[in-house]
């Protein structure tokens, strides 16, 4: 099918033949713009983390004209900077047995064969390039005495291949990915507008070719016209209120694509990361990540009689049920996120939560301080245990640690091709804001490594190639279709502004949160999300009567931003039910109650589910599609995940 | 616990600003600063009262999104934290707690507590980079960096652009910040064909945001929230008088 048609037939594009030469095949077949037509061309990219701050930088280095925009005050705060733990890589530096092959095998099983051979193999491919990138821009990876790059082994795999530095490993990626992007800002070819919000996608002839933004500092709308528009704005966790995300991270960007035509990927799949510090109280924000990597020295266990109120040093080890350890004698604490997150939950259901909400478990470095010695344990983990200790007050050096599952990441997003494509001609999406890649759960280091994947190697290549194969005729910011795309952005804003109602923004943000974790979080049933859409669409329309967002349109305003990014969270909470109700299968990150093994553990439904589900939108009054793309697996054979 | 809560207020960059007094109850210990501030804006928003503008992201010490001077002390009186990470248990239950924006005449105030700090990110457009375009680069371990090294780079690297250097600073000078990327890059040996350039530009630049000098009083290291070292300024200097001398060649 042609390039310029819109791909609602889902066709995934991958390239034929072997697996291992597929991206190389691709990349010799795909076509390419002349470098003196390249700065003819202008790309928009939205967002500046790893992703979108790396495929800025990376076109701007081929040649195109830039725009780069991001709702933050800098590009380097967008929110990679909070990942801790790593970046995985196929590199083989520790002889452990690593391949691209591995990498590209435990990714698929990982997210329990929910996602596509031929991008998981690029991705596997390409993480070793990424690493080179990254230490050549004067990235400081934790390194050997003798000068080599270190590793350690990371959640849910058996090899070490995660690089990282310190706790910090998304700080140092994003600031070498940010040093990258000033570098072409400072030649001239990136245009870098910061606080600016994406309100709008501007499609011309059925070819995303603009956007409008809100500059958030003077209220004012602005107009921005390009050949093609990369949504590189990461992931939407914050539909459940409280999750490991920033608090400014929201949906809004994707959802005006979806609603102009893009298709939705796999929305109801979410992880629910196992190791958060738990809640405390509903005045609370967030919740902190403490890294996975914690796992690998952290012994996790709750008490084995239920209730037992006494504190965890007056525990003896006789009456401590090491549960990972127990169930799952061969990964034992590092078993995948999703499975480590669910027998959390298993253990406060049978009263076996600990703390004084009875909902945390918790995670144990005795053994390890007794092993390796104080000083090992805080080279490896001090920053967290600080962080630990200013949240809770406890000492994670006396005292166990309290944890507890949280939202952190969401595999699902906007549906795209092999090249990255959405059902929208020119609309690209990266990140963590596409669906790929991690199928129905994502391993640990992962993101990192798909961000700057997309960023660095994918999307420079493959826009270009959509550049070169369509005709873009020159549109400008004065096309009628920008005007009625701003008369849309105004409406919305002026009838938020206009309810004046009784509510808070937050309050509403707080009442679909709650649903979404209790109904749409990490154990679901058809009960439950049926009676989860019905409250979401009871709350939508009580927003919309009754929120009170307080200033005005043109100015600063932090109330009107949120208003709007809440908005959008009831429509997608309500999307998000409706995909975990359609898909009656229990996968990865996906728990469907119904669906489950007599030992508890997910079971697939392979004859019936093995495709991703893409939503497309058919108007605010009418329910939305559920189609399918299949799965074709001619590589690996789909097994039953077993961690024991 | 109450508070009563003395808050900047300033409705645009022009405009003229005022200390605000604002009382707050039923804040629990275990809240952080910034929650505080959420429910006040909750209590205002009710009230008809436009809520104070403060940036703030991840809430986790990492972004450095969020700065507030909170008792004329960058990030408050808690060592190496950011303002998110402050909880309320580290005050007194029942005093006044005065809150400011950074002040600097090269941050001009955006709304109330915001401030705009675009000069950081023109200072590293001027050099904080290692030019090596996507492709070019060689296997990762064939750059070998003493541990030492590594690790000296990354306590420089960990810098996350807060701007508490600036506002503590009587100069209101930039140094720390600029100093830490110059230093960082300094330890390793990928940059180094564009040490000279780099450090100049970033210096040049800097001046030209008008930051003050450094004259050595230590501040920004003291309210620094990941406890970069002053001495790396003493290494932006060294570098500085050899690119000029032609040292560094």
């Amino acid at each position: 099918m042609s390039l310029d048609q819109p791909n609602t037939a889902l066709d995934p594009r991958c390239p034929s033949g072997p697996l291992a030469e597929r991206w190389t095949k691709h990349l010799s077949e795909i076509k390419l713009v002349a470098p003196a037509n390249k700065r003819k061309h202008t790309i928009i990219v939205v967002g500046t983390g790893l992703a979108g701050g790396s495929a800025a930088a990376t076109l701007a280095e081929l040649g195109y004209n830039v725009i780069n925009l991001c709702i933050q005050d800098s590009p380097r705060r967008a929110h990679s900077v909070a990942a801790q733990g790593g970046i995985n890589a196929a590199k083989n530096y520790q002889n452990d047995g690593d391949s691209v092959w591995r990498l590209f095998y435990d990714t698929i099983k990982g997210g329990d064969f929910r996602s596509r051979e031929s991008n998981v193999h690029r991705l596997a491919e390409v993480s070793t390039e990424i690493i080179d990138q990254c230490v050549a821009q004067g990235v400081p990876f934790a390194r050997e005495y003798g000068g080599t790059l270190a590793n350690r082994s990371f959640g849910g795999v058996q090899v070490s291949r995660t690089f990282y530095a310190r706790g910090q490993t998304g700080q140092q990626l994003l600031l070498g990915c940010y040093s990258g992007l000033m570098r072409q800002v400072d030649a001239g070819r990136v245009t870098l507008l910061p606080r600016r919000e994406m309100l709008e996608l501007v499609l011309v002839d059925g070819k995303a070719r603009g956007i409008v933004a809100r500059n958030l500092i003077t209220g004012e709308l602005e107009r921005y016209a390009g050949d093609a528009v990369l949504l590189a704005t990461g992931g939407y966790a914050t539909a459940y209120y409280l999750s490991t995300m920033a608090v400014n991270s929201n949906a809004s960007a994707v959802w005006r694509c979806y609603k102009k035509g893009a298709f939705f990927g796999n929305p109801s799949l979410t992880q629910i990361h196992p190791t958060a510090v738990p809640q405390l109280g509903d005045y609370q924000s967030k919740l902190t990540l403490m890294s996975e990597s914690l796992r690998n020295d952290g012994r996790v266990w709750v008490p084995m009689q239920p209730g037992d109120k006494r504190r965890p040093n007056d525990i003896p080890e006789a009456e401590r049920d090491y549960y990972l350890e127990r169930i799952y004698p061969s990964f034992g604490n590092l078993v995948p996120r999703d499975i480590a997150s669910r027998q959390a939950l298993y253990r406060v259901r049978e009263g076996k939560g600990v703390g004084p909400t009875g909902v945390a478990v918790y995670l144990d470095f005795k053994e390890a301080i007794g092993r390796l010695g104080r000083q090992v344990v805080t080279d490896r983990y001090g920053n967290l245990f600080q962080m630990y200790e200013e949240i809770i007050g406890d000492d994670p050096y006396e005292t166990p640690m309290m944890i507890y599952p949280a939202p952190h990441y969401t595999m699902g997003g906007l549906w795209v091709d092999y090249n990255l494509m959405s059902t929208i001609p020119g609309l690209h999406v990266l990140g963590e804001a596409n669906f790929s890649d991690h199928g129905a759960n994502r391993l640990g280091a992962s993101a990192l490594m798909q961000g700057l994947a997309d960023g660095y190697f994918v999307a420079p290549n493959t826009v270009g190639h959509y550049i070169a194969s369509v005709d873009l005729p020159k549109v400008g910011t004065d096309h009628p279709a920008f005007a009625a795309a701003e008369r849309e952005v105004n409406a919305r804003v002026t009838k938020l502004l206009s309810i004046q109602g009784n509510r808070t923004v937050r309050e509403f943000w707080w009442d679909i949160g709650r649903v979404m974790w209790d109904q749409v979080g990490m154990s679901r049933s058809e009960a439950g999300l049926k009676e989860a859409i019905d409250t979401i669409q009871g709350l939508k329309a009580r927003f919309w009567e009754d929120v009170r967002v307080p200033g005005s349109a043109d100015d600063f305003n932090k109330s009107l931003e949120l208003a709007g990014r809440v908005a959008d969270f009831f429509e997608l909470g309500e999307l998000m039910a409706r995909d975990a109700l359609a898909r009656r299968e229990s996968c990865g990150g996906h728990f469907r109650e119904e669906c489950q093994t007599p030992e508890g553990e997910a079971l697939r439904d392979d004859a019936n589910f093995a495709h991703v589900a893409a939503w497309e939108y058919r108007g605010d009054d009418t329910e939305p599609a559920r189609h399918i793309e299949p799965l074709d697996f001619e590589f690996v054979e789909l097994k039953t995940r077993s961690y024991k | 616990m109450h508070f009563t809560l003395r808050i900047w207020r300033q409705s645009g960059p022009q405009a003229a600003g005022r200390l605000e007094r604002y009382e707050i109850d039923d804040i629990n210990p275990d809240m952080s600063i910034l929650e505080m501030l959420d429910l006040l804006n909750e209590q205002l928003t009710r009230d008809g009262v436009e809520p104070v503008a403060f940036d703030n992201d991840c809430r986790e010490g990492i972004c450095g999104t969020c700065g507030l001077v909170i008792d004329g002390v960058a990030h408050g009186k808690k060592h190496l934290a950011t303002t998110c990470e402050l909880r309320m248990r580290g005050f007194v239950d029942g005093t006044t707690i005065t809150i400011e924006p950074w002040r600097a005449q090269a941050f001009s105030v955006v709304k109330d507590l915001v401030v705009d700090r675009s000069p950081f990110d023109r200072i590293i457009a001027a050099g904080g980079y290692v030019s090596a375009n996507v492709g070019s680069a060689p296997d990762a371990n064939e750059i070998l960096i003493p541990k030492v090294d590594a690790d000296l780079a990354m306590d420089a690297a960990v810098c996350i652009g807060c701007a508490a250097c600036v506002a503590a600073c009587p100069n209101a000078s930039a140094s720390l910040f600029t100093a830490a990327k110059i230093a960082q890059f300094s330890y390793l040996p990928q940059g180094q064909t564009e040490r000279e350039r780099r450090v100049v530009r970033m210096v040049e630049q800097m001046d030209a945001e008008g930051f003050g000098d450094c004259s050595n009083h230590g501040e920004c290291e003291a309210v620094c929230p990941k406890g970069i070292s002053i001495t790396n300024i003493g290494v932006m200097r060294r570098e500085y008088v050899r690119a000029l001398t032609g040292q560094l060649r």
